[in-house]
């Protein structure tokens, strides 16, 4: 193959590498998509996982991607409806009470009156506080973090602060002072302020800890949940939970025609065996079958400890750096379990499109309870979708899937196998499913189990870790990956990070892409004129 | 003269132990690492002479050293350290620095390349945790190995001529910084062409219960050649002469700076040669020393200065001017030197000021007459090796 015949590598066909490949294709660069598995998607894919029946791999929710990467990229001319099939949610009790949540305020307002009138009437000031607390927060999700040292941050930097600063203080003194009390504090406090109905505990401290090793009594779970509450906003997701149709293989096909209409080259099956190292400069990839490909600029959408302890071979980076990427928290906790169904139990039919169960702050806390010492939850808390509801192309005719997160299913299990754990998930899933849809069981005719440990093993996350490396305050903003390297742009030079494992972090967000990519560009203009000047 | 009787029961004995007690005239023991170690013997002075004139031994078994092997081992010491280790052939000693990624130096020491993979680091303090640390995907496997070798450093003009009493077959042969491994009467050695004290000398390693048996043998054949043993103190004086740096004292350990600024670069502390910015493999704090090098950021360069008068000036202010207007910097070790009859000592000086022979102003106080009084002299920039005898390199 002759030199040089691509500008850039990105590592990686998921969303956000597509993200990065299209930005960087569309500013005239010539990109290369490297992708290990046989189709492009990552932790975005739908696939059939038995014979007629499919749904979205790994994230099934979408909300958060952001609206601005839509725009750039054109991707509603490429087919993404972003916001079809609006859906909202059913906090469900065993025994088939249920709290139903939409955008209809006075029935939101009356199912929760059932279970407490007083939290009726606090929840939508109490959210819509929240929300507001987390748009501000939310600017900062297209925005390159600033280096701690002052001196190196550009006017743009400076400026994002500054307006960061005002932003704050325009909210007023009582929201400032009630953002800096809750930032870092527990959400089952959080929720012991705002409401009184276990119910509504439970959801809210669901919300706060999915897709994070901690429970609604761990400090730092009302980050997360602002974190998540940010895509609420219109003007940093979508403003509400939607389920595209096709699932969320939807918005990778979108991603994928955007990519080649901009002319990037995607590669699957063509998993990356090592980075290509000369004179301590990346010059490219070495593919896992010996196939040598240079490029000046690879751009990694693997995670970081992905990228910098296994693709970046030992004696290239410095000891401290890799042992900050040793030790990033990556303990994913949520297993995922598809479920083939025969047809609907009415508790599932009659429920908003995204169900709950996490009765109570306790609920939630002793399921995290068994995943602190490496087990699976006796009794996990759960987050279910039903596809097929809103596309049933994905099932055969009258026939339904389940799309299931089960949390808490540890990555790092103390003495419970990988199979048993599998098992496990299964079956306890299926109890609390039949607790609060009765007769499910015996609708099963196929399902499909995805541990962390499956999902490190298929979909390339090490850890099984859905964000990349839990989003938590320590590992935020210019934390992420690592304080100083938080700017994209790695210590190995030539080495660029456009996944979730960088700034702003996980679900279908592509921001971290769009971000990479505007960073890349940037140095790549300041090379050249650097040449142009030498 | 440091006192430990509260510590007693807490340091060990090394190898020697015995025999050094014996001649232990005064209260010279201190701590060197756990172990007790002779501060001197009798004199200070006698002991530094009979290094200069004849030969001394001093028990170096408290060294912390580490055996590194395995199949990665090569790549793995690359990577740890400054030099370039693609040029040291195995049986050869490599002095060199070990950097944090900020490239300010964690410590400086000599590598022992004994085989292709096979490596023995020896270092002044722990260091297990930094090498388990960086050799996080490397196939290799680190070990202490302190306690499994004894090693006596034989110093001074006279101590090849004891070895060839001794019986070490081509011992005229072994190059500066070579290594060898011989037997004699029965007894496994392993000797290197290296010290402390920049003149000709070996450092002799054997297996613990054969120590006491070297250390009788060599007195007894190196009697007629004036061999004596030598403490710390004296080693002092001969290593400021011979121009090496030693940890805590010319240089703060980046691991235990309390002060990040505290830390040092290999090139700041003066042994820039010994950092291999050209080596083909990446090391340790390589892209941050690559910057320093490039910006020029160094802040200062360890060098040696030798001073007017005969006062010794440790911790002495360097200035541009007599008026000490311009400050320059600050000595760090600093002694008379006996032998050459001159005010030595080591000082952190602005790179323009590296040049040998290059004039500046020295402030020392000194006490005299129960009184601590100020003399402001000249001083100028040498060569930090201030001792370094052609013989020390010789090979008959």
């Amino acid at each position: 193959m002759s030199a040089q015949q691509y500008d850039v590598i990105v590592i990686g066909a998921g969303h956000n590498g597509l993200v990065t490949a299209s930005y960087l294709a569309k500013a005239g660069q010539k990109v290369l998509v490297l992708e290990a598995r046989e189709q492009p998607g990552g932790a975005a894919q739908t696939r059939e996982f038995a014979k007629g029946y499919r749904t979205s791999a790994v994230a099934h929710i979408l909300h958060a991607l952001h609206p601005k990467v839509i725009g750039d990229l054109g991707l509603e001319g490429h087919g993404l409806k972003a916001t079809e099939n609006r859906i909202g949610t059913s906090a469900m009790l065993p025994g088939g009470a249920r709290l139903d949540i939409t955008d209809d305020k006075a029935a939101t307002q009356a199912s929760i009156a059932r279970f407490s009138p007083a939290d009726a009437q606090a929840y939508h000031p109490r959210m819509e506080r929240l929300v507001k607390l987390a748009g501000a927060l939310g600017s900062f999700l297209m925005k390159t973090p600033p280096s701690p040292s002052p001196a190196a941050n550009d006017f743009q930097t400076k400026l994002a602060l500054g307006m960061f600063a005002v932003q704050l203080r325009l909210m007023g003194k009582k929201d400032m002072l009630e953002m800096s009390r809750i930032l870092t504090i527990n959400v089952a406090d959080l929720a012991n302020d705002f409401f009184e109905s276990d119910i509504v505990k439970g959801l809210l401290g669901f919300e706060a800890t999915l897709g994070v090793y901690l429970g609604p009594r761990s400090p730092n779970t009302v980050f997360n949940l602002l974190y998540r509450l940010a895509s609420m906003n219109v003007k940093h997701g979508q403003g509400g939970l939607f389920l595209p149709q096709g699932g969320m293989g939807a918005v990778v096909d979108a991603l994928v025609k955007a990519a080649k209409t901009a002319g990037v080259t995607i590669r699957t099956s063509a998993p990356v065996g090592h980075i290509l190292i000369e004179k301590d400069v990346a010059v490219g990839v070495v593919l896992a079958n010996g196939e040598e490909i240079r490029a000046p600029i690879v751009a990694s959408s693997a995670d970081p400890q992905r990228t910098l302890l296994h693709l970046v071979e030992p004696g290239n980076l410095d000891t401290e750096f890799l042992r900050r990427m040793r030790h990033l928290r990556m303990n994913g906790c949520v297993a995922k379990v598809h479920l083939a169904l025969d047809g609907l139990p009415d508790a599932l039919k009659q429920a908003q499109g995204r169900m709950v169960v996490a009765p109570s702050t306790n609920y939630v806390e002793h399921a995290f309870d068994c995943a602190k010492y490496g087990r699976v939850s006796d009794n996990p808390a759960l987050e279910i979708v039903i596809p097929t509801l809103s596309d049933p192309s994905l099932a055969p005719s009258g026939k339904h899937v389940a799309s299931i997160l089960c949390q808490y299913a540890p990555f790092k299990l103390r003495t419970t196998t990988q199979d048993e754990a599998r098992t496990q998930v299964l079956e306890r899933t299926l109890n609390v499913l039949d607790q609060v849809a009765p007769g499910v069981r015996n609708q099963v005719t196929a399902s499909e189990v995805l541990t962390p440990h499956d999902l490190e093993s298929k979909f390339n996350l090490s850890g099984g870790q859905w964000h990349q490396g839990e989003v938590t305050l320590d590992q935020v903003f210019f934390l992420r990956p690592a304080a100083s390297f938080q700017q994209y742009k790695m210590p190995l030079p030539g080495l660029w990070l456009c996944g979730a494992g960088a700034h702003p972090g996980g679900n279908v967000s592509g921001a971290a892409g769009a971000n990479a990519a505007r960073e890349i560009l940037n140095d790549i203009r300041k090379t050249t004129a650097r040449k142009g000047a030498a | 003269m440091t006192h430990v009787q509260h510590l007693k029961p807490f340091l060990k004995k090394t190898p020697f132990h015995d025999a050094m007690e014996a001649m232990m005239h005064g209260a010279g023991w201190i701590r060197w690492q756990g172990y007790y170690s002779p501060a001197y013997y009798d004199s200070t002075q006698s002991e530094y002479m009979a290094t200069r004139n004849g030969a001394t031994v001093y028990d170096v078994s408290p060294l912390i050293k580490y055996a590194i092997k395995g199949k990665d081992a090569a790549k793995f010491a690359n990577y740890l350290v400054t030099r370039d280790l693609s040029k040291v052939a195995p049986m050869n000693v490599a002095y060199t620095a070990w950097c944090d990624d900020d490239g300010r130096m964690i410590e400086e020491g000599t590598l022992f390349r004994l085989g292709e993979n096979d490596f023995i680091l020896n270092a002044a303090l722990h260091q297990l945790h930094w090498l388990n640390e960086s050799a996080y995907g490397f196939s290799v496997e680190i070990e202490e190995i302190s306690e499994q070798l004894a090693g006596l450093s034989l110093q001074g003009p006279n101590s090849r001529a004891i070895l060839e009493v001794l019986g070490v077959q081509g011992i005229g042969k072994l190059p500066h910084f070579g290594i060898m491994e011989t037997i004699v009467d029965g007894h496994w050695l392993r000797i290197d062409r290296a010290g402390f004290t920049g003149d000709l000398g070996y450092e002799i390693w054997v297996k613990p219960p054969d120590a006491l048996w070297l250390w009788e043998t060599l007195f007894r054949l190196g009697d007629p050649y004036k061999i004596a043993p030598m403490g710390g103190h004296a080693l002092e004086m001969t290593r400021v002469e011979a121009g090496f740096i030693l940890v805590d004292v010319d240089y703060i350990g980046s691991h235990h700076a309390i002060r990040p600024t505290q830390r040092v670069s290999p090139i700041e502390a003066g042994i820039g040669w010994a950092v291999s910015l050209k080596k083909d493999a990446y090391f340790v704090g390589k892209r941050a020393l690559q910057k320093e090098k490039a910006e020029g950021s160094s802040r200062f360069i360890l060098s040696g200065i030798e001073v007017e008068g005969r006062k010794p000036a440790p911790g002495a202010f360097l200035y541009a001017d007599e008026k000490g207007t311009k400050e320059l910097g600050l000595t760090t070790s600093a002694m008379w030197s006996p032998l050459l009859k001159k005010n030595i000592a080591f000082a952190q000086i602005p790179m323009a000021y590296t040049k040998p022979g290059t004039e500046m102003w020295i402030e020392i106080w000194y006490p005299k007459e129960k009184k601590i009084e100020r003399s402001m002299v000249k001083c100028w920039t040498r060569n930090r090796m201030f001792f370094d005898p052609p013989r020390k390199k010789e090979i008959v």
